[in-house]
């Protein structure tokens, strides 16, 4: 969508497209894009990887987290044009080389860990930087750490108990 | 979000000529601005994204013993830094009280600095605000106020400034680290953020064009006697009602020298020298009330957010107790001592 925002005011010349070269989950692509164009747009309208899911495109819900050079962030914050070069792992991208799900995505199944599954992908990105982040150590702080990632079907007792089980593994 | 021009600085001399530019804008996570780029609060011309300059994006030790934050060091960097570990807890436990892992992992030691206020107003664009837009009003003033202001408001706006991490800056004297057209600056914290006064539409002191380099931290004067005390809505990831931050050097069971700074109640960290100098001398109960009616003086609520005078005189007492008996509340345990 923000591809086709009109200018404000008609007089405002539109920047020229760049092209931005990036890896996602493995593959590298070249793509043209806007300065306004986000990483969630890019990946979703661009890319079809329409795994990561937008829910408030502000910052808020987390169901846009994606791992962007090792660390999870909002993709729906990250402005594409500043990440040249970046390496990117969404949803699709965690199952292992065999097709195998990743732990976390099994135990999410084991655990009835959602609903609806719209928060899940952001879940499942958060839970598996979590895990490699090292603060995954009690119910607690799974909890706090696992704060960004909010679920309107109420999963959470079911999200957590998921996480511990891989990470204490 | 209105369409800009885009530049990736190469170096800060070339991020400070593009960035100088009318209408240019820099940034840094990308957390705030980027939000309020799509509500159409901010418009600039150009964004100047100084994400390549890698030299600020260190943390250093100073000659003194204290520390140097650079600007671009993201929250969650600074906060599992084992320098500001040991140096700054305080400032590391204010971090981890705000955002989320995902925005902290974003978010920057410049861009929390420069954050705007979260009054729903301000993000409204069809209602009028004098910060945004000046010359329209405050409609905060009589509509819903429940996250604003109880001191140093003025006529024209009741805002608060959201940051956590600057609430630590502030009791831990920061200095802030500019470099400009017009050469290098060093801002302590106290005259780095602004009261509203007649022009809201100003946040701090910083000019256009201007760059925040780093955080300056002097040395450690507080070991474990620190604690940074956040009550909010929820339990995690909301905005502080009222926070604390204090640092408290012991002398036995009195309290040697202080440093206390309170969030969530103005339109800057909120810190009293006065109140600092009170408490010396006391012991830790008898040094919250007295920080408390100096810190508090002069309060003024408004519909929907008195009960914030009442919240922060408690948690001034509890904060002191916490930090003088070495207890600092965890962020995530939510247990209150
Ligand atoms: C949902 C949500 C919840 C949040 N909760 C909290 C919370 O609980 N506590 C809290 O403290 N914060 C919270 N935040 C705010 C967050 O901490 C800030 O958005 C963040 O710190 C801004 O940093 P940034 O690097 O992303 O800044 P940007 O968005 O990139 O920039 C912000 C401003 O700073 C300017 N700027 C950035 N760097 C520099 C520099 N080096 N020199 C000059 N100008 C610069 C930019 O031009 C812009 O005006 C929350 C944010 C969101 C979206
Ligand atoms: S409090 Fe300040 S930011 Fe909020 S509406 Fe009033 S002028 Fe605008
Ligand atoms: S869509 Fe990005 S946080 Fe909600
Ligand atoms: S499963 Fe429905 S929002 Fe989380």
């Amino acid at each position: 969508m923000p591809d086709a925002t009109p200018p404000a005011e008609p007089a405002l010349a539109l920047p020229p497209p760049l092209t931005l070269a990036l890896t996602v989950n493995g593959a590298r692509h070249a793509v043209e894009i806007r300065p306004w164009t986000t990483l969630l747009d890019l990946l979703r309208d661009r890319l079809h990887l329409t795994g990561t899911k937008k829910g408030c495109d502000q910052g808020q819900c987390g169901a846009c987290t994606v791992i962007l050079d090792g660390k999870r962030v909002n993709a729906c914050l990250v402005l594409a044009a500043t990440r040249p070069g970046s390496e990117v792992r969404t949803v699709e991208g965690l199952e292992g080389p065999d097709g195998a799900l990743h732990p976390l995505q099994a135990a999410f199944i084991e655990h009835d860990a959602f609903q609806c599954g719209y928060c899940t992908p952001g879940q499942l990105c958060s839970g598996v930087a979590l895990i490699g982040e090292g603060h995954a150590g009690s119910a607690e702080e799974i909890r706090e750490w696992m704060s960004g990632n909010i679920c309107r079907c109420g999963a959470y007792p079911h999200i957590v108990e998921a996480i511990r089980e891989v990470a204490g593994r | 979000m209105t369409p800009f021009a885009f530049d990736r600085a190469g170096d800060l001399p070339a991020a400070l000529r593009a960035g100088g530019a009318p209408g240019a804008r820099f940034l840094a996570g990308g957390t705030n601005l980027v939000d309020l780029m799509k509500y159409g609060v901010e418009a600039p011309r150009r964004l100047v994204d100084l994400g390549p300059l890698d030299g600020l994006r260190r943390v250093e030790e100073t000659p003194d013993g204290g520390l140097r934050i650079g600007a671009l060091v993201t929250n969650a960097d600074c906060a599992a830094h084992p320098l500001v570990m040991e140096r700054a807890p305080l400032l590391a436990s204010a971090i981890l009280h705000g955002a989320t892992p995902q925005l902290r992992n974003m978010a920057t030691t410049g861009g929390n600095l420069l954050q705007r206020t979260r009054c729903y107003y301000f993000y409204d664009t069809a209602t009028a605000c004098n910060k945004r837009a000046p010359g329209t009003g405050c409609p905060a003033r009589e509509g819903v106020n429940r996250i604003h202001a109880i001191l140093g408001h003025s006529e024209h706006c009741i805002a608060t400034h959201p940051s956590d991490m600057c609430v630590a800056l502030a009791a831990l004297e920061a200095v802030v680290e500019v470099e400009g057209p017009g050469g290098a600056r060093r801002i302590p914290m106290a005259d780095f953020h602004r009261l509203p006064d007649d022009a809201p539409e100003r946040d701090t002191t910083l000019a256009h064009g201007e760059v925040i380099t780093a955080v300056a931290i002097p040395p450690d004067r507080f070991g474990s006697h620190h604690t940074y005390l956040k009550l909010r809505d929820r339990l995690s990831y909301a905005f502080a009602l009222v926070s604390v931050a204090v640092g408290v050097g012991m002398e036995g069971t009195a309290i040697r020298e202080a440093r206390i700074a309170l969030g969530g109640v103005a339109h800057k960290p909120w810190r009293r020298e006065e109140a600092e100098a009170a408490m010396r001398g006391l012991a830790p109960e008898a040094a919250g009330e007295r920080a408390a009616a100096i810190l508090l003086e002069g309060a003024r609520g408004f519909s929907h957010n008195a009960f914030k005078i009442e919240l922060a005189r408690r948690a001034i007492g509890r904060a002191v107790r916490q930090a003088a008996s070495g207890t600092p509340q965890h962020h995530a345990n939510k247990v209150i001592l």
